[in-house]
């Protein structure tokens, strides 16, 4: 019957149709606006319509999820703040657009070059968000952010105070990341000490041999 | 690789002999007579991609071909060498009809003249532009420096915007004594001319003239800025030429200037739907240089990332060509729908919806985060079919999309393989050619599935083929993640720097949209020495203007439609 495909597709249309207001129904007006209710419509059995009603509700980011980066610092007992950065200059190397300018500071009194940042500046409009730079970051200093609402009338460019979170929210956007990054720092630091231990004990021993 | 006789050339076919090279140099003068043998007597009858290369220190350039046989197997490499300063190479596209836009890209960005080419001119750029931007001596408006990373950047912060040492005006170069009111743009001219106006008169002595219309390039149904000019009789399209290369951005002179693994993130902008076949074409190219093997865990979420973005770029493509046709919205945000579940995943996963840049050489960035997997696992054992019939229901029997499609916009077998046409475009018309099966890389040889071939090769056999890959790749899919090992998924440690042992390297995939291949040329440093993509979206537009021979304006907007081209990939 000539028609028949038309009428099956609008059979489609209409189930859909019906489906986001049963759905609607069904979750009895917690389909919005919950978390519960976003979770469901952006799962394998969403029916229907499922349009999340941005910037009402907004969709949870992943863990993984990567946007411009930021530094992360550690924070001292009086609220000190210890950046991470060594100024080692890798992100910087290996950053694609090559959008990251760093100055090593110089230590004021020998005016040589020490672990630190002077400055350290962004330009977010030629950021690609590609997060090479928190892959390839030895010290677990820079990281990729989870803001993605930076939208500005004018040019953004990040300097050291713009860049610079604390550790803690960094713990918080990505709990299983810091977690393992913090343990692999721990397991570093004792491997390291242990060394440390081992050679001062070889040497106490060889100097207690000497003195035999 | 194969080696063939081709002793009766004599001197004039020669293996090439470089540490890392492979393949035959052939002697211009003997080129055409040696393509002819390789078409017409060795079964070479599809020539995929067509490279040149300058090598300045040898004052050469060399234009690469790659070749193949559409019943499979392993390509045929073949080179031709000229001089730098007499840069002629005798055209191939009576041989191979498909190298037309390639022959056309190399003389736009290398500036080596193929003689015999009805139509050498310039294509991803703009008539008028001075210089050609692949040669290693030219340099671009804001040139900084001839390798990244740049030293204005570490330890020392020299901070500027690459505009404030380049003020509008003076950014673009123009030939020596330019005079804009006295220039003539001979590249419409010419474009128009090449389109051949007709003037014809019937019995009663009415003259008819052929009428030149553009469409585009700010036009909805182009999927970007892209220009269509058409020659027309009445409503009837007699002859169609693409222009493109309004998101031209150098890719490949960027590349060059990239690190190998800065090209990484590069490779994601350019077929946008699917950057995660941009990554393993790009990755399996670069560890062929390094000759490094990829951990079997990895393998597999290569395989399930590359299948998941055909699916979601299929499902695009239909949702977008029913656009094209007229269906506004409803089919495409339906398809667009079920792709969202798909970018959810890969957002879970890389961390970003479509610019993933997940491979790394030799591995992945991570691995698969928790409840990733099962997630997958219930898109492709649950919603996805459900979903596919339920697109097959919802549209391969509208007969209104049947009427605008069964039996329009023809390309036959022997012309899709002649334009060198690839992936769906290529198979709809009857060739089952797909890389996974032709020549298998990574994994495919494992996974039990169906080449999805269609033989009308019009309008609707290239909508409907693209469902039938949709089944496939799940059929892939529900197999891969059931076989999917623990384990690591990087071979040694990541690294950011390398040095790439010399040679060359042709890396190819099945992306979604065809055979999508990198050429890379290494001269052992840390920076790709010539890094060329043979894009689908740009190749498969060689078969657009036969196609759509003969049709009305509104059957061209389909056309392209079910070529499915992005134009990211195609301006590069």
């Amino acid at each position: 019957m000539y028609g028949k495909g038309l009428l099956k597709g609008l059979g489609v249309t209409l189930k859909r149709f019906a489906d986001t207001y049963l759905d609607d129904i069904k979750w009895m007006g917690k389909r919005y606006y919950t978390a519960e209710g976003l979770a469901h419509r952006s799962s394998k059995d969403a029916k229907g319509i499922f349009t999340v009603q941005y910037p009402e509700e907004k969709l949870p980011v992943p863990e993984e999820f990567r946007y411009v980066p930021f530094l992360v610092y550690d924070e001292g007992e009086d609220g000190e703040i210890l950046n991470r950065c060594t100024a080692c200059g890798i992100c910087s190397k290996v950053c694609p657009p090559q959008c990251i300018w760093i100055e090593r500071a110089l230590d004021p009194k020998t005016q040589r070059p020490i672990q630190e940042p002077s400055q350290f500046i962004i330009d977010v409009d030629i950021c690609m968000n590609c997060g090479l730079c928190a892959e390839f970051c030895p010290f677990d200093s820079i990281k990729m952010d989870h803001d993605y609402e930076i939208a500005s009338y004018g040019r953004t460019v990040h300097h050291l105070d713009d860049l610079l979170k604390p550790a803690s929210y960094y713990d918080e956007i990505r709990p299983v990341n810091s977690t393992r990054e913090a343990a692999a720092r721990k397991e570093a630091e004792e491997a390291k000490a242990a060394k440390k231990a081992a050679r001062e004990a070889k040497a106490a021993a060889r100097a207690a041999a000497k003195t035999d | 690789m194969t080696t063939l006789d081709f002793s009766r050339f004599g001197t004039s076919v020669a293996v090439d002999e470089r540490e890392g090279y492979e393949g035959y140099l052939v002697s211009a003068d003997k080129l055409v007579e040696f393509a002819t043998a390789l078409r017409d007597e060795y079964g070479y009858d599809y020539l995929s991609s067509v490279t040149g290369v300058d090598y300045i220190a040898e004052e050469k350039f060399e234009v690469v071909y790659h070749a193949y046989k559409t019943i499979g197997g392993a390509e045929l490499v073949f080179k031709v060498q000229v001089a730098r300063d007499k840069a002629e190479v005798p055209s191939l596209i009576d041989i191979y009809p498909g190298a037309d836009f390639q022959e056309r890209e190399a003389w736009d960005l290398l500036g080596i003249k193929f003689t015999g080419h009805p139509d050498l001119r310039r294509i991803l750029l703009w008539e008028g532009f001075e210089g050609h931007p692949l040669r290693k001596d030219w340099q671009e408006a804001y040139y900084e420096e001839d390798i990244k990373p740049f030293k204005s950047r570490w330890p020392k912060a020299e901070y500027t915007r690459a505009e404030a040492q380049n003020p509008y005006g003076a950014n673009v170069k123009y030939p020596d004594q330019f005079d804009p009111e006295k220039w003539v743009p001979e590249g419409e001219d010419a474009l128009y001319g090449s389109l051949a106006k007709y003037e014809t008169t019937d019995e009663s002595g009415l003259k008819t003239d052929h009428l030149t219309v553009n469409l585009g390039p700010q036009h909805p149904s182009t999927h970007g800025v892209f220009r269509i000019a058409a020659t027309l009789d009445g409503e009837t399209i007699m002859n169609l030429k693409p222009v493109m290369g309004y998101l031209h951005r150098n890719h490949e002179k960027i590349g060059e200037r990239n690190t190998y693994l800065q090209n990484m993130p590069f490779t994601d902008r350019l077929d946008y739907l699917s950057s995660l076949s941009n990554n393993f074409g790009y990755a399996l190219a670069v560890e062929k240089l390094l000759n490094i093997e990829v951990p079997e865990r990895a393998e597999y979420i290569r395989v399930i990332m590359a299948e998941l973005t055909r699916i979601q770029n299929h499902l695009f493509a239909i949702g977008m060509f029913l656009n094209d046709l007229g269906a506004f919205f409803t089919p495409s945000l339906y398809a667009i729908e079920e792709r969202e579940l798909v970018l959810d995943i890969f957002e879970m996963v890389t961390g970003s919806r479509m610019m993933c840049n997940y491979f790394r050489f030799g591995g992945l960035a991570r691995d698969l985060p928790a409840g990733s997997l099962q997630k997958i696992k219930d898109l492709v054992f649950d919603r996805l079919p459900r979903k596919t019939d339920e697109m097959d229901r919802f549209l391969s029997e509208n007969e209104i999309l049947r009427s605008r499609t069964v039996g329009q916009g023809y390309l036959s077998t022997e012309d899709a393989i002649k334009y060198a046409s690839a992936g769906p475009v290529l198979r709809a018309s009857g060739v089952p050619y797909d890389i996974r099966r032709a020549a298998p890389y990574s994994i495919y040889d494992r996974f039990d599935f169906n080449v999805a071939v269609r033989y009308n090769g019009d309008i609707y056999d290239r909508y409907i083929i693209r469902l039938d890959e949709i089944r496939e790749s799940i059929k892939i899919l529900q197999q891969a993640v059931e076989q999917i090992p623990e384990g690591e998924i990087q071979t040694g440690k990541p690294r950011y720097q390398m040095k790439v042992p010399a040679g060359e390297a042709y890396g190819r995939v099945e992306g979604p949209k065809g055979e999508l291949g990198f050429y890379l040329v290494s001269d052992g440093k840390g920076n790709p020495y010539r890094y060329h993509v043979r894009a689908p979206s740009f190749i498969n537009l060689t078969a657009f203007g036969p196609m759509c021979k003969g049709l009305k304006i509104a059957d061209v907007v389909a056309v392209l439609g079910s070529i499915d081209i992005v134009l990211g990939e195609t301006d590069r």
